[in-house]
């Protein structure tokens, strides 16, 4: 009684201090309109910096403006952008360095990522030195592992080309990690598989970590072996932790900038420029605001439907 | 009463002008450059005009391959950061057509500079636009070129001496053509030198900015590369992809062949440096820019390195490079900014910018009988201000230098076709990118 008086009592005089005109408008309000009044803000301020960008961006990919050229008058020129981009072979060639770039990286890094989180799952002596470790790269900064992992490429010094030319015994300086060709496309994968491999391997260790033990205990009455354990009870369990993984990663790697930029700045020729390198090439250096525009809502709209199909696809596994 | 009214209007006036100049002295001005060693020399120059006017000076220095990128954004964005800005020659066009710098030319009149106090071709290609007119919207700052440094030292050993003329028939020394550049390169590729396997020249390869570009041209225009028509502007057929500049790209590609250093696929001012100075190889093509802090190196500088031009082949032609000063229009301290312009301008003060490691355009530096013999690179820097090419410097200029970029590295670095082929579609990217502009 005591402790319910305490509470109401500061209530009521903060409710006896709100004017009358104010008190009789918040009474007038229904709880919806309250609602209202709580999220109003946070809506505005989520519409002024995420809607209306989109929204200018859709609206300037179908103009000729150029954000370097303030004084030129702007033009409507219709899906123009548009079309140039889709039938530009050579944007076709950008996406397919994109769509190699995500395809390896993704398997790569759910795959160890995977085997890596089974194997942490396991407690063993210095367990949580090695997790530590193991964790390490995710926390760099892409600009410091792209700067680092130009070293390790390089030719004569570089500490990648000195063990493969070890163990493949070719002298280290005989290939090119980022200066060739053939080579190029692999090393800035190796590079985001060894830096967000450990993030795969967190969100699968979560997975793992979530599957409850009697099921095992169950299987094992059940007589059921060490790979039949795996194959219909982890994996299957995991699943919907390790799509969420590949979702993720997905999206980070179709939009990867900084640290391709920093290994190869695209080259050698065009081998390694991706999609957002192009981007950032036609938006912030050649100033072709319309046609950046234009690529980017081309981009989103990849991702965001790609996204959902896969979401959906995430969601059914998850059903089951 | 006249008097007295005569009295208060000068008292007056005196506070107003006293006023004025209190609020200039405690004015700070902000001067926006690349980060390089130039910059540090004007940063030790500038102390010299705050000890003049009062005006302090700040400095907003971008490393070279964001340099573009962040202060063309500036200048997009209308941005207050620069009230001096030492733009890149090949923003001229963009930045007076859409009016971020101020134009000059009543205040040169004003104040009595004599922009003709400048080497003409620094005028033209740092301050004038559009090209050909009296148009001026930059002071010439910081002169540049493309030039070469060489291990003097190993070019004096006599066994190495002897085994060159025996194969070439003639001494081991600076090279005059670019096919005897070759060969010194190919002398020295792969070579133990005190125990150290050399190679044969750092030559700029780099994709992101620039690099390629700068690099190329370098070996374009004296084969004979030309922009354009010189009666037709903006045809460029036959004169970009003409035979003979179809032979200087494949001698670029064969010497990034045969003489650079291993993986040496993305290089540029900073790499070509490395390489010289940690002694990887023989040659080095650089910005003059660099040469005062090189020639000053503890390892590789000094008896050590030696300065050449650009090698001519079947003309002469070296790559310009460096910048003009200018007052950026958004700027609220102009009047400033002009004091400054003004105060640069002066002929004592360009002498000591040369003193310091800048490389003034001015006349009473250059023209000076012993200019020549204040550096060991000033003859040189002399000779290659007399037959400099640039790149275009049109408001499009970003995306030209885009196209060849990605041209060059293509053909060059990646082996994709052939030098035929990559200035074809260049030709093809600049008419379309000119097309685009309505300029043909």
């Amino acid at each position: 009684m005591n402790a319910r008086s305490d509470s109401e009592g500061p209530a009521r005089n903060v409710a006896n201090m709100t004017p009358d005109r104010v008190a009789r408008t918040v009474r007038g309000l229904s709880d919806k309109a309250i609602a209202w009044l709580f999220i109003g803000p946070t809506m505005l301020l989520l519409l002024a910096i995420n809607l209306f960008p989109l929204i200018w961006t859709i609206q300037l990919s179908f103009t000729n403006y150029r954000a370097n050229r303030p004084n030129a008058p702007i033009l409507n020129i219709g899906l123009d952008h548009y079309r140039a981009i889709l039938t530009d072979p050579d944007i076709w060639l950008r996406m397919q360095a994109t769509a190699h770039f995500v395809f390896w990286t993704i398997a790569l890094q759910t795959i160890i990522g995977f085997a890596l989180a089974y194997l942490v799952d396991r407690k063993f002596r210095g367990h949580g030195f090695w997790t530590t470790l193991i964790l390490v790269p995710m926390m760099l900064s892409p600009a410091v592992v792209g700067n680092f992992w130009t070293f390790l490429y390089q030719p004569q010094i570089g500490l990648f080309n000195y063990i493969v030319g070890f163990f493949a015994n070719v002298p280290p300086g005989s290939f090119k990690m980022l200066g060739d060709v053939t080579l190029s496309p692999w090393a800035i994968i190796i590079v985001d598989t060894w830096m967000w491999t450990p993030y795969v391997m967190l969100i699968c260790l979560a997975g793992l970590r979530s599957i409850p033990d009697y099921i095992y205990e169950a299987a094992e009455v059940d007589r059921a072996s060490n790979w039949r354990q795996f194959i219909s009870i982890t994996l299957p369990m995991c699943m919907p932790f390790i799509m969420l993984a590949v979702l993720f990663r997905g999206i980070e790697n179709f939009k990867m900038f900084d640290m391709v930029n920093l290994l190869t700045s695209g080259g050698p020729g065009s081998t390694t420029e991706l999609a957002s390198i192009t981007l950032k090439r036609a938006a912030f250096e050649a100033w072709r605001t319309g046609y950046s525009s234009a690529f980017a809502i081309i981009l989103f709209v990849a991702v965001f439907g790609l996204a959902n199909i896969y979401v959906k696809t995430l969601n059914k596994v998850k059903a089951r | 009463m006249k008097k007295l009214i005569a009295a208060a209007g000068l008292a007056a006036a005196t506070m107003l002008s006293s006023g004025s100049a209190a609020l200039a002295q405690g004015k700070t001005i902000t001067l926006c450059w690349a980060a390089w060693d130039p910059a540090n020399a004007l940063v030790e120059l500038s102390k010299d005009f705050t000890a003049k006017t009062g005006i302090n000076m700040k400095f907003e220095f971008v490393p070279w391959p964001n340099f573009a990128d962040r202060m063309l954004n500036e200048l997009n964005s209308k941005g207050r950061l620069c009230d001096l800005m030492i733009g890149d020659s090949q923003w001229i066009g963009g930045s007076a057509e859409n009016k971020h710098y101020v134009k000059l030319n009543d205040f040169f009149a004003k104040e009595g500079i004599k922009i003709g106090d400048f080497l003409p071709t620094t005028v033209d290609a740092y301050s004038t636009w559009p090209k050909g007119t009296n148009n001026y919207y930059a002071l010439p700052a910081m002169g540049d070129a493309m030039g070469w440094t060489y291990r003097k030292d190993w070019f004096a050993r006599p066994a190495l001496q002897a085994e060159f003329r025996q194969k070439h028939g003639r001494d081991l020394a600076p090279p005059k053509t670019w096919t005897e550049l070759k060969q010194v390169a190919e002398f020295f590729q792969g070579r133990e030198i005190d125990g150290k396997k050399v190679f044969g020249a750092a030559i700029p390869t780099e994709r992101g900015s620039e690099g390629i570009t700068m690099g190329a041209t370098a070996a374009l225009y004296p084969f004979g590369f030309r922009y354009e028509n010189p009666q037709r502007p903006y045809q460029m057929q036959g004169f970009v992809n003409s035979a003979d500049a179809i032979e200087g790209l494949e001698f670029y590609k064969s010497l990034f062949k045969c003489c650079t250093p291993p993986g040496y696929t993305n290089g540029y001012m900073q790499e070509g440096l490395d390489a010289f100075k940690s002694g990887q190889v023989a040659l080095q093509m650089n910005w003059f820019a660099f040469f005062p802090g090189l020639f000053k190196d503890p390892n590789v500088g000094g008896d050590k390195i030696g300065f050449f031009v650009n090698p001519s082949q079947k003309t002469e032609g070296s790559t310009l490079g460096g910048q003009g000063i200018s007052v950026i229009s958004y700027s609220q301290n102009q009047a400033e900014a002009l004091s400054y312009i003004k105060w640069f301008a002066d002929a004592e003060v360009q002498k000591k910018w040369w003193a310091l490691g800048g490389y003034s355009c001015h006349r009473a530096v250059l023209g000076d009988p012993n200019f020549a013999k204040t550096a060991p690179f000033a003859a040189d820097f002399l000779k290659a201000m007399g037959n400099v090419r640039d790149f275009w410097q049109e408001p499009s200029y970003a995306q030209l230098l885009q196209a060849m970029q990605r041209r060059l590295h293509d053909y060059v670095i990646a082996d994709k076709g052939t030098a035929k082929e990559a200035l074809d579609g260049l030709v093809q990217d600049w008419t379309k990118v000119f097309k685009e502009d309505g300029k043909n």
